[in-house]
C-alpha cells in the first residue's frame, strides 16, 4: 500500500528528473516519459481512492526538539483521495492532448519535464499533512506555472507573464506564510492534526485568529487569483493552451480553494474572516463576469470566465460551506478542462489566431470540437442536465440561505456568465467564416480528441448524484427555497438568448465599452502602484547608496588610503603586492606585541 | 584528516609557485580537499559532545600558543562549502593570459585559508588563516580584475583591511577581558571561561560592539558594505566566487563561533541595534537591488542583501536560527558561486553586461540559462534548494524569539520584514534573468557559444549540494543543532 501511495506522487517526479537528465534531446521519447508517468500516477490513485483506509504517513523533514517539528507528512482521507483521482485523472488527459498540440515543438521536451513537475508539485499539495509541506509544494506549483507560461520564452510577452504570476503569487505567499508563522507561534506546530488540539490557544483571542484567518486566504488570493490578485491569470494564456487547461481546470488555481477547505477547521472558526472571504470571492465572480463580455480574445474570455466560477467557489467556502465549493471545483475541473482543450483545438484548426472576430463557422469544419465545446459550454452557464447546473445551483441555495445580496449579485453573474459564454459560442462557431485561415480550418489529431470526449462525458454526468456521491458529499441545503434553481435557470435563459439575438450573424462587436475592455484599468493602477512604493524607493536608495554611504565612507577611508600612500612612498614601494605582504606582517607583529609583552 | 583537509590547499600552492602544473596540481588538491571533507563530514558524531577530530601542536607553553584543529557541525559545515566551492571554482577557471600559476596558487590560498580558520581552535590562527585568505584576495582584483580594477582592489583592501584591524581590537579586547590567570587564545578555554561567568557584562557589550563592525565590515553589513558590489563586478568570476561563496562567511561563522557563545549579554544589548542595520540589509540594500542595471552589480548587491537574514538567524540567538543561519550561509555560499561562475562565463562573450544591452541568450547558450536558473532559484528560496530549508528556519526562529500574541514584539515585525525581502529579491532577480535570458537579442546574427559542456560537473556539483541538503536539511541540522543546544543551555 505505501508503496503504491508513495507512487502517486513520485512517478512524475522521477519522469520530470528522466527527461531532464537523460532523454531531453529525444523528444518522443520525452512525451512518452512523461505521459506514462502521469498514467502510473493515476492508476496508483484510483488504487489508493478504491481503499477506504484514512492515513497519515511522515518521515523527519526538519526537526528540532522543542522548537520546531517539520515531517515530509502526507494524509489520505476522503478530500485528499477525491483531489487525488481529480488531479492525476484531469493531467493524464492534458497529458495525452499535449501528445498532438506539442507535436512540433522545439522546446517539447522542457515542456513534458515542466508538465511532470508540475503535477507532482500539485499532488503534493493535495497530500500535505502540515502547513509548511504545503507551502513547499505550492511554491513549486508557482515555479511550474513561471516555467510553462514562460515557454515561449523568446517572445517578450510570454517572459514577462511568466514573471508577473511568479511575483503575483509571492505577494500572497508573503501573506500565507506570515499567517503559518502566527498559527505557529499561537500552537506551537504547523502540523494540522496537531493544531487541531490546541486550536483554542488561537481562537481564544477572536482579533488574533482574523488575522491569522485572512492571512492564510492571502495565500489563496494569489494562488485562485481572487480580486485583487487577479491580474497574472489573464495573462497566463501567453502559455501553451493545454497549461491554461491544466492551470485553470484541475491545478494551481483549484489549490487555492483546495487549501482553505484542507483548513477548514481554523478558516471556519472565525466569522469575521468568513465574511471577507465570501465578499471576495463575491468581488472577484461579478467583476471577471463583466470583463468577460468584452474580450475578443477566446482564451481570455475563457479566462475570465475561471475567475468568475473561483469567485464562486471562496464565495461558498466564505459562506462556510466547503462542501459546495469542493463540488464546484470538482465540475468545473471537468468543463473547463474541456473548453481550454476545445479552444486549443480550435487555434491549432487556426494557426494560432486567437482573435474571435477572426473566426465564425467553425461548427461545420470542426464537428468534434463544436459538439464538445457545445457541451463544456452549456455545463458552465448552468444549463441542465450539464454538471455546471448542480454544483452552481448548490453555491446559489447557499447564498439564498446566508446572503440575500451576496445571492443577488450570483445570480447576476449567473445572467453574465451566459451572456458571455453565449456571445463566444456564436461567434466562433456560427456564421460566416472571417478569415482565410478560417474557412480552411481542419480537426485536429485523434491523440487531441480523444481527452475533448472524455471530458464532455464527464462534463455530462459530473453533477448526477449517482456520479457525484462516490467522490465528495454531495451538499444538500436544507429548506432551501424550491424557486432558486427556477431563478438560475431564468437568469441563464435571458443572458444567452440576449447574447444570441445581439450576436447572431454580425461582423465585429457592436458594443464597445473602454472600462471592460481595459479591464477596470487594473493594470495600469498596479504599474503606477509598483512605481510608486517600488522603483522610486528603489532609485533613491540607490541614489543615497552611491552618493552619500559611499561617497562619505570613501571620503571617511581617504585620510587612512593617505597616509598608507604615504607610508608607501615612504618605503619606495608601491605596489599592491609588497603592500599586502607588509600588512599581513603587521598584522602578526600588532598582535604578538599586544598579547604576549 | 583534518590537517589533510587545511594543508592541502595551501601546500599546493607553494607546489603550483615552485612549478608544478598549475592546473592539474590545482584540481587534484581541491578534489582531495572535497573527498576527504566529505568523509569528515559523514564520520561526524553527531551524538558525541564538543569539538571532534582534535588535533594539537603545542608551540610555546610560555606564551600558552597552540596550533589546535577541531570541529563542531558548525565548522564541518562551512569545510565542505569551502571544498566544494574551491573545486568549482578551480574548475571554472578558463584561459588565464599571465601568471596562470600565480592565479591558481592565489585561489588555492583563499579556500585553504579559509578553512583553516573555520577549523582553528585557537584565536591566533584563526585569524592569521583569515589574514592568509584576504591577501590574495586583493591580488585576484588588482591584478587579474575587469573593469576599473585598480580603483576596486584598493577600495576593498582598504576595507577589507581596517575591518581586519577592528576584527584584531576586539579579539584583543576579549582576551584581555577574561582574568589574567585563565587567559588563553584556546576557544575550548574561552568558553569555559564565558559560561563561569568571568566576562563582565558591560565589558561583553563594548567588545561585542567591536566585534560587530570588525566582523560586519567583513560580511557587508550595511553601512560598511560598499565595498562589495565594486569587489566582486570587477573580481575574476573565480575569486567572486570563493571571496562571496566561502571568505566573506568567515566573519559570520566568527559571530556564531565567537560572539553568541562567549558574550551574550553584549549580544543581547545590541540585539535591537543589529536588528535594525540587518533589516536596512534586507530592505533597504533589496531596494538598492532592484534599482541596479548591470548583471554582475546585482549579483554583488543581491549578495549584500542575503546576508541579512543570516544576520537575522544570528540575532534571534536560539537554536532554531542559529542552525538555520549555519545552513543559509553554505545554501548562500554555493548558489552565489553558481551564479558569478555563470556570469563570468558571459562577460567573456557579450560586449556588455547593461540590462539593456543583453537579452535572448537562453536560446544561444541554454546550458548557461539552465544553470543560470537552477542559481536564480535557488537564491529566491524556492523549496528543494537548501536555502529555503534555512531561510524557513531562520524566519521561524526569529518569529519565536519572545513571541507573545497579545503583543508583537520587534523580532516578530523583524520577520515580518524579512519575509517581504523575499518578494524583493524574487523581483529583482527574476527581472534580472528575464532581461539577460529571455525575450529577443539585441544582435541576433551575433553567435555566442554556449558554455563548454565539461562545466557541467561543477554546476552539478554546487547544484547537487544545494538540493541534498534542501531534501533533506536534518542531515545538516542533526549535526549542527548540539553544537549550538551547548551555547544556549550554557548562556542561560
Amino acid at each position: 500500500m505505501s508503496v503504491i501511495q508513495w507512487l502517486v506522487l513520485l512517478a512524475p517526479l522521477a519522469g520530470a528528473a528522466i527527461i531532464a537528465l537523460v532523454t531531453r534531446r529525444t523528444h518522443s521519447l520525452s512525451a512518452f516519459i512523461s505521459v506514462v508517468t502521469v498514467l502510473i500516477s493515476f492508476v496508483c490513485s484510483c488504487i489508493v481512492f478504491a481503499k477506504p483506509e484514512i492515513s497519515v504517513t511522515e518521515i523527519p523533514w526538519i526537526e528540532i526538539h522543542g522548537f520546531l517539528r517539520v515531517p515530509i507528512g502526507f494524509t489520505l482521507d476522503s478530500l485528499s483521495k477525491t483531489m487525488l483521482v481529480l488531479v492525476s485523472g484531469v493531467g493524464a488527459l492534458i497529458h495525452i492532448y499535449s501528445l498532438g498540440y506539442m507535436r512540433d515543438d522545439p522546446g517539447n521536451s522542457r515542456y513534458f519535464a515542466s508538465l511532470s513537475l508540475f503535477m507532482f508539485s500539485m499532488l503534493g499539495i493535495v497530500l500535505a499533512n502540515n502547513f509548511v509541506m504545503m507551502f513547499i509544494f505550492w511554491e513549486l506549483v508557482g515555479l511550474c506555472s513561471y516555467l510553462l507560461i514562460g515557454h515561449w520564452f523568446e517572445r517578450d510577452s510570454a517572459a514577462a507573464a511568466a514573471k508577473k504570476a511568479f511575483i503575483t503569487n509571492r505577494i500572497g505567499d508573503f501573506g500565507f506564510m506570515l499567517g503559518i508563522l502566527m498559527v505557529w507561534g499561537a500552537t506551537g506546530s504547523v502540523v494540522f492534526d496537531d493544531i487541531i488540539p490546541q486550536l483554542w490557544r488561537v481562537t481564544s483571542n477572536p482579533t488574533f485568529l482574523t488575522i491569522c484567518v485572512l492571512l492564510i486566504f492571502c495565500g489563496a488570493v494569489g494562488k485562485s487569483a481572487q480580486f485583487p490578485l487577479h491580474v497574472w491569470l489573464p495573462d497566463a494564456m501567453e502559455g501553451p493552451t493545454p497549461i491554461s487547461a491544466l492551470i485553470h481546470a484541475a491545478t494551481m488555481v483549484a489549490a487555492g480553494v483546495y487549501m482553505l477547505v484542507r483548513v477548514g477547521f481554523l478558516v471556519q472558526a472565525s466569522p469575521d474572516a468568513l465574511g471577507v472571504i465570501a465578499w471576495i470571492g463575491t468581488i472577484t465572480a461579478v467583476m471577471a463576469a463583466l470583463i468577460a463580455t468584452q474580450q475578443d480574445d477566446i482564451k481570455r474570455i475563457l479566462a475570465y470566465s475561471t475567475l468568475s466560477q473561483l469567485g464562486y467557489m471562496i464565495m461558498a467556502v466564505g459562506l462556510a460551506s466547503g462542501e459546495a465549493a469542493m463540488f464546484h471545483l470538482f465540475t468545473h475541473a471537468f468543463f473547463k478542462a474541456l473548453l481550454f482543450l476545445g479552444a486549443g483545438s480550435v487555434l491549432v484548426a487556426l494557426h494560432h489566431e486567437q482573435d474571435i472576430w477572426k473566426m465564425g463557422g467553425q461548427g461545420r469544419n470542426l464537428f468534434l470540437t463544436f459538439i464538445t465545446f457545445g457541451v463544456g459550454m452549456l455545463a458552465l452557464i448552468g444549463c441542465p442536465p450539464f454538471a455546471g447546473f448542480f454544483s452552481k445551483d448548490a453555491i446559489l441555495s447557499l447564498a439564498y440561505n446566508r446572503n440575500p445580496t451576496i445571492f443577488a449579485l450570483a445570480l447576476l453573474t449567473a445572467f453574465l456568465t451566459a451572456f458571455y459564454m453565449m456571445r463566444l459560442f456564436v461567434v466562433v462557431f456560427f456564421g460566416k467564416p472571417r478569415s482565410s485561415v478560417a474557412r480552411t480550418s481542419r480537426e485536429a489529431p485523434t491523440s487531441m480528441l480523444i481527452p475533448l470526449v472524455v471530458l464532455a462525458v464527464l462534463a455530462l454526468i459530473g453533477g448526477f448524484n449517482f456520479f457525484a456521491r462516490h467522490f465528495l458529499t454531495v451538499p444538500h441545503e436544507r429548506d432551501a427555497a424550491q424557486f432558486v434553481p427556477g431563478l438560475a435557470l431564468v437568469a441563464m435563459l435571458l443572458g444567452a438568448t440576449g447574447a444570441i439575438f445581439l450576436y447572431r450573424g454580425r461582423e465585429s462587436d457592436p458594443f464597445s465599452l473602454a472600462i471592460l475592455r481595459k479591464k477596470f484599468y487594473f493594470d495600469e493602477f498596479y504599474r503606477a502602484l509598483i512605481n510608486a512604493t517600488q522603483e522610486l524607493p528603489a532609485r533613491i536608495s540607490a541614489f543615497i547608496d552611491r552618493w552619500v554611504i559611499d561617497a562619505t565612507a570613501v571620503r571617511g577611508t581617504s585620510g587612512a588610503t593617505w597616509s598608507l600612500g604615504a607610508l608607501l612612498r615612504l618605503m619606495q614601494v608601491g605596489n599592491l603586492q609588497a603592500y599586502a605582504f607588509i600588512f599581513g606582517l603587521g598584522i602578526v607583529w600588532i598582535i604578538y606585541f599586544a598579547l604576549f609583552r | 584528516m583534518l590537517l589533510l583537509v587545511t594543508f592541502a590547499p595551501i601546500v599546493a600552492a607553494v607546489l603550483i609557485m615552485l612549478g608544478l602544473p598549475a592546473r592539474t596540481t590545482a584540481l587534484a588538491a581541491s578534489a582531495l580537499t572535497l573527498l576527504t571533507s566529505v568523509l569528515l563530514f559523514f564520520g561526524f558524531d553527531s551524538i558525541a559532545p564538543g569539538f571532534q577530530f582534535v588535533f594539537t601542536i603545542p608551540i610555546s607553553t610560555e606564551l600558552r600558543l597552540n596550533f589546535a584543529l577541531g570541529v563542531d557541525g558548525l565548522s564541518l559545515l562551512m569545510i565542505l562549502l569551502g571544498a566544494i566551492v574551491l573545486l568549482a571554482a578551480v574548475w571554472f577557471t578558463g584561459e588565464i593570459e599571465h601568471h596562470e600559476n600565480a592565479f591558481y596558487a592565489c585561489l588555492l590560498l583563499i579556500a585553504g585559508g579559509a578553512i583553516g580558520a573555520f577549523a582553528s581552535l585557537n584565536l591566533f590562527f584563526f585569524y592569521a588563516f583569515h589574514e592568509l585568505a584576504l591577501i590574495p584576495t586583493f591580488l585576484l582584483i588588482g591584478i587579474w580584475g575587469t573593469g576599473n580594477r585598480r580603483a576596486a582592489a584598493w577600495k576593498v583592501t582598504i576595507y577589507l583591511a581596517l575591518g581586519s584591524v577592528i576584527l584584531l581590537v576586539g579579539l584583543i579586547m576579549l582576551y584581555r577581558a577574561v582574568p589574567s590567570s585563565a587567559r588563553s587564545l584556546d576557544l575550548r578555554v574561552l568558553q569555559a571561561a564565558a559560561s563561569a561567568g568571568q566576562i563582565a557584562p558591560a565589558m561583553q557589550s563594548s567588545i561585542y560592539l567591536v566585534l560587530l563592525i570588525g566582523f560586519g565590515t567583513l560580511i557587508s553589513l550595511v553601512p560598511f558594505h560598499t565595498w562589495a558590489p565594486e569587489a566582486y563586478a570587477s573580481a575574476p568570476a573565480p575569486a567572486a566566487m570563493l571571496h562571496a561563496g566561502v571568505l566573506k562567511k568567515f566573519g559570520l561563522y566568527g559571530l556564531l563561533r565567537l560572539a553568541l557563545p562567549l558574550l551574550p549579554d553584549g549580544a543581547r544589548h545590541w540585539s535591537g541595534l543589529l536588528l535594525v542595520l540587518l533589516l536596512a540589509n534586507i530592505i533597504y540594500i533589496g531596494l538598492v537591488t532592484i534599482a541596479q542595471r548591470r548583471l554582475d552589480w546585482m549579483l554583488g548587491y543581491s549578495s549584500v542583501m542575503h546576508m541579512g537574514y543570516i544576520f537575522l538567524g544570528i540575532a534571534s540567538a536560539n537554536i532554531l536560527g542559529t542552525t538555520g543561519a549555519a545552513i543559509l550561509m553554505f545554501a548562500h555560499g554555493l548558489s552565489i558561486a553558481l551564479l558569478f561562475a555563470i556570469t563570468g562565463e558571459i562577460r567573456k562573450r557579450v560586449p556588455s553586461l547593461d540590462f539593456d544591452a543583453m537579452g535572448g541568450l537562453a536560446k544561444q547558450m541554454p546550458l548557461a540559462a539552465f544553470a543560470f536558473g537552477l542559481g536564480v532559484f535557488a537564491a529566491i528560496g524556492l523549496p528543494g534548494f537548501s536555502n529555503f530549508a534555512a531561510e524557513i528556519m531562520v524566519v521561524f526562529g526569529a518569529f519565536r524569539n519572545g513571541f507573545n500574541y497579545q503583543h508583537f514584539h520587534i523580532f516578530q515585525w523583524a520577520a515580518f520584514l524579512a519575509l517581504w525581502g523575499v518578494v524583493i529579491s524574487a523581483v529583482y532577480m527574476l527581472r534580472a534573468y528575464r532581461r539577460a535570458f529571455f525575450g529577443s537579442s539585441p544582435e541576433p546574427e551575433v553567435v555566442v557559444a554556449d558554455i563548454r559542456s565539461g562545466f557541467r560537473f561543477p554546476i552539478a556539483l554546487l547544484v547537487a549540494a544545494s538540493i541534498l541538503f534542501g531534501f533533506f536539511p536534518q542531515i545538516a541540522v542533526q549535526r549542527i543543532a548540539p553544537a549550538f543546544r551547548n551555547y544556549f543551555t550554557a548562556s542561560q
